[in-house]
C-alpha cells in the first residue's frame, strides 16, 4: 500500500532522488552551480553531480556548520551554492550558520533537506527531520519548498536554482506517488489546487498530499466533497488560495509530516485567522519525537494516513 | 614595497584615534577589541597586500578581508574611511539607528565588508568558500581572514581548519589577531587554545608567529604569507587588546577593557597620548 494508490495514481521515484537527477541534469547548464556536501551526498543525492562535475564539488567531511558557511562564501563569489544534508542535521545543525552566513546577508544558497518527516522509518528519531520546516522559515527572506511528488520536485529544483537568493528545499526518503505529468507548470508561491470539493479544503505537502487525495477519494463515499491543495511553497505562502479556500469551503483541515508548531500549519492558520476566519483541523507529528520503525507502522501510529484526515475533516464537519 | 613602515605607522596612529572617536561617540563598542588588530589591518589596507577599489566595491577582481572577529569592525570601518569608501565623519553615526555603521560587520548594508559577521567561528568558513570561488574563475585574488583567540573555542573554525587543509587554497590567509583576552577574562584561563600555529601546522598551513603590534613585523608576515600559493597560510598575531593607550587602560585597572567604550574624558586623554 502507498499514498495515491486508493485515488489511482503510479508509485513514482522518492523526492530526494529526483532531486538528485534534476541537479545534475541542471548542472551542465548552469556552469555557476556548485556543490558542497557534509558526506552524505549518496544520501542526498548530490552525488550524481558530484560525479559529473568534480571541480564544482566539495565534500568538507562529516561538519554541517562549515558546509553551509563555505557554501556562503561561494555564492559571494557569484555561484549558485547547493549544499545538503538530513533535513534535521541541515537545519538543526548549522542553524546559526544558516542564519548569518546564509539569510542575514541574502546568500544565493539552496541548501536541501533530505530525510524529512518519520517516514525514514527504521533509522530512527535522531535522523528524522520533523522540526525542519519551522526553522527554515523563521528565517528572515529565505523561501521554503516542500514538493510532493518526483516530477514537481524536477521543477522545483529548476525554479530554484533560477531564483537569486536563499531557498530551503526538503525532500524525502520513501517513494512516492506520481501526481504531475511531466513538464508540469511550478511557481515557487504559487498552491496547484489538485481536486475541487465544497464542504472542506484540506491542505496538504509533501507525502501526505497523496494521503490527502485518498483521504478525499474516502470522504466522497460518504457524501463530503472536499478540495485537496498542494501548498508546495510554504514561504512565501499563496495566501490567495488560502483566502478562497476559506471562503468557498468553510472549513481548512491543514495535513503535514512535520511537528506540530511552526509548519505548513502554523502559516496557514496565520493567513486564514487574517482573511477569512474558518473553523481548522490539523494533521501532523504533534509535540513528540517518533520512534524506530516500519515507515508505514509510523505513519500509521503517528496519525498520519487517510484515516486520520477523514477523522479530522469529520471534526470540523460537526 | 612603495609605502614606508613609517608611513603605515602614522596610518594606524589615525586608525586607532578614528576607533577610539567612534566607539565614544557611540557610547558603546569594542574598542580594545580594534586596537589590537590595527597594524594587520593597516598593512593589509595601505601596504599593497590587498588590491581593491572603493569606487566600485564588487570588482570581481578584487582581494578580500573578512573580518570574523566582528566586533572589531571599528578597526574595519577606520581603515575603510582611510582607503576612501567614506568619510570619516560618516562612521561617527556608528551604532545610530539609520546608520550602515552597524555594530558589527553587515554586508547587505555596506559595499566593500566581504561578510557579515558577529556570530563568532563563520568567517574562516566563509573565506574558504571565497577562495575555492576565486579559484574556480581562475582569479588572481587573495581571501584574508582575521579571527581572534578566543574565537578558536568555536569548533567551527577546526572544522574549516581542516577543509582548507584538504583543499590546499593558496589563495587564503588567516590572522589570529592572539590579543590574549576574551569577554570574561584571559584565553589562557578561560580556554586556552594555544599551541595555536602548532593546530594549523597540523592540519596542512602554512604558519608564522609574529609581533603583530610591530608593523614591520606585520608587514614581513604578509609579505611571506601572500608569497605561499600552494596551501592555505595562517599568521600567528601576537599583539595586546588595547594597544596604542595600554598604560591609559592599566590606570583604569582593566587591561581586558572589553566591550565598552572610553568615556569622553579618557578618550581625550588617549588621543592626546597616541600624539601627533
Amino acid at each position: 500500500m502507498y499514498y495515491g494508490e486508493l485515488s489511482g495514481l503510479k508509485l513514482g521515484a522518492a523526492t530526494r532522488d529526483a532531486f538528485g537527477d534534476a541537479l545534475k541534469d541542471l548542472g551542465a547548464k548552469h556552469p555557476e552551480v556548485v556543490v558542497v556536501d557534509a558526506d552524505v551526498g549518496n544520501s542526498t543525492r548530490t552525488e550524481p553531480f558530484m560525479k559529473a562535475f568534480p571541480e564544482r564539488s566539495f565534500n568538507v567531511g562529516i561538519a554541517e556548520s562549515n558546509m553551509v558557511s563555505v557554501a556562503s562564501g561561494l555564492a559571494s563569489c557569484g555561484k549558485t551554492a547547493v549544499c545538503s544534508s538530513f533535513a534535521t542535521f541541515l537545519l538543526s545543525n548549522a542553524f546559526d550558520q544558516l542564519r548569518m552566513s546564509v539569510a542575514f546577508p541574502k546568500m544565493n544558497v539552496k541548501f536541501v533537506g533530505s530525510h524529512s518527516g518519520i517516514s525514514i522509518g527504521e533509522d530512527g528519531p535522531s535522523q528524522m527531520g520533523i522540526e525542519d520546516v519551522s526553522l527554515a522559515c523563521s528565517l528572515p527572506g529565505v523561501k521554503v519548498i516542500v514538493p510532493s511528488d518526483a516530477v514537481q520536485t524536477a521543477a522545483a529544483t529548476a525554479a530554484m536554482l533560477a531564483d537569486h537568493g536563499p531557498i530551503y528545499l526538503r525532500t524525502g526518503r520513501s517513494k512516492v506517488a506520481i501526481l504531475y505529468p511531466n513538464g508540469c507548470d511550478f511557481q515557487i508561491g504559487k498552491s496547484i489546487q489538485l481536486r475541487d470539493g465544497s464542504d472542506v479544503t484540506i491542505i496538504a505537502n509533501g507525502l501526505m498530499v497523496a494521503a490527502a487525495l485518498d483521504a478525499a477519494t474516502e470522504l466522497a463515499k460518504s457524501g463530503v466533497s472536499a478540495r485537496v491543495i498542494d501548498m508546495h511553497t510554504i514561504k512565501p505562502i499563496d495566501e490567495e488560495a488560502i483566502a478562497k479556500a476559506a471562503r468557498e469551503t468553510q472549513r481548512i483541515v491543514v495535513v503535514e509530516e512535520h511537528l506540530m508548531h511552526g509548519g505548513l500549519g502554523s502559516v496557514v492558520a496565520t493567513v486564514v485567522a487574517r482573511t477569512v476566519p474558518v473553523p481548522m483541523a490539523f494533521v501532523n507529528v504533534g509535540d513528540c519525537f517518533a520512534e524506530s520503525g516500519d515507515p508505514q507502522g509510523l505513519l500509521d501510529k503517528y496519525g498520519l494516513n487517510p484515516a486520520a484526515v477523514v477523522a479530522a475533516v469529520q471534526s470540523v464537519l460537526r | 614595497m612603495a609605502v614606508s613602515i613609517e608611513e603605515l605607522q602614522a596610518k594606524a596612529k589615525l586608525l586607532r584615534k578614528h576607533i577610539i572617536r567612534m566607539t565614544t561617540a557611540a557610547g558603546s563598542g569594542h574598542p580594545s577589541s580594534s586596537l589590537s588588530a590595527v597594524e594587520m589591518i593597516t598593512a593589509l589596507y595601505f601596504g599593497g597586500f590587498m588590491k581593491y577599489r572603493p569606487e566600485e566595491p564588487h570588482w570581481v577582481a578584487r582581494d578580500r578581508f573578512i573580518l570574523s572577529k566582528g566586533h572589531a569592525v571599528p578597526a574595519l570601518y577606520a581603515a575603510m574611511a582611510e582607503a576612501g569608501y567614506f568619510t570619516v565623519e560618516a562612521t561617527m553615526s556608528l551604532r545610530k539607528l539609520g546608520s550602515i555603521f552597524e555594530g558589527h560587520p553587515n554586508m547587505a548594508r555596506m559595499p566593500g565588508i566581504e561578510a557579515s559577521t558577529g556570530s563568532l567561528g563563520q568567517g574562516l568558513s566563509i573565506g574558504l568558500g571565497q577562495a575555492l570561488g576565486m579559484r574556480l574563475d581562475k582569479l588572481d585574488s587573495r581571501v584574508f581572514v582575521m579571527t581572534g583567540d578566543g574565537e578558536l573555542d568555536e569548533g567551527q573554525v577546526w572544522e574549516a581548519a581542516a577543509a582548507a587543509g584538504k583543499f590546499k587554497p593558496g589563495n587564503l590567509t588567516l590572522i589570529v589577531d592572539q590579543n590574549g583576552y576574551q569577554q570574561t577574562g584571559a584565553t589562557k584561563d578561560v580556554l586556552d587554545m594555544r599551541p595555536i600555529a602548532d593546530k594549523f601546522e597540523a592540519f596542512g598551513w602554512h604558519t608564522q608567529v609574529v609581533n603583530g603590534n610591530c608593523q614591520a613585523n606585520a608587514v614581513a608576515a604578509l609579505t611571506i604569507a601572500t608569497n605561499i600559493k600552494d596551501r592555505p597560510t595562517c599568521i600567528v598575531s601576537q599583539t595586546q587588546k588595547g594597544f596604542g593607550i595600554l598604560p591609559l587602560l592599566e590606570a583604569e585597572g582593566d587591561l581586558n577593557y572589553h566591550g565598552k567604550p572610553l568615556s569622553p574624558a579618557l578618550a581625550e586623554k588617549a588621543i592626546a597620548f597616541l600624539g601627533d
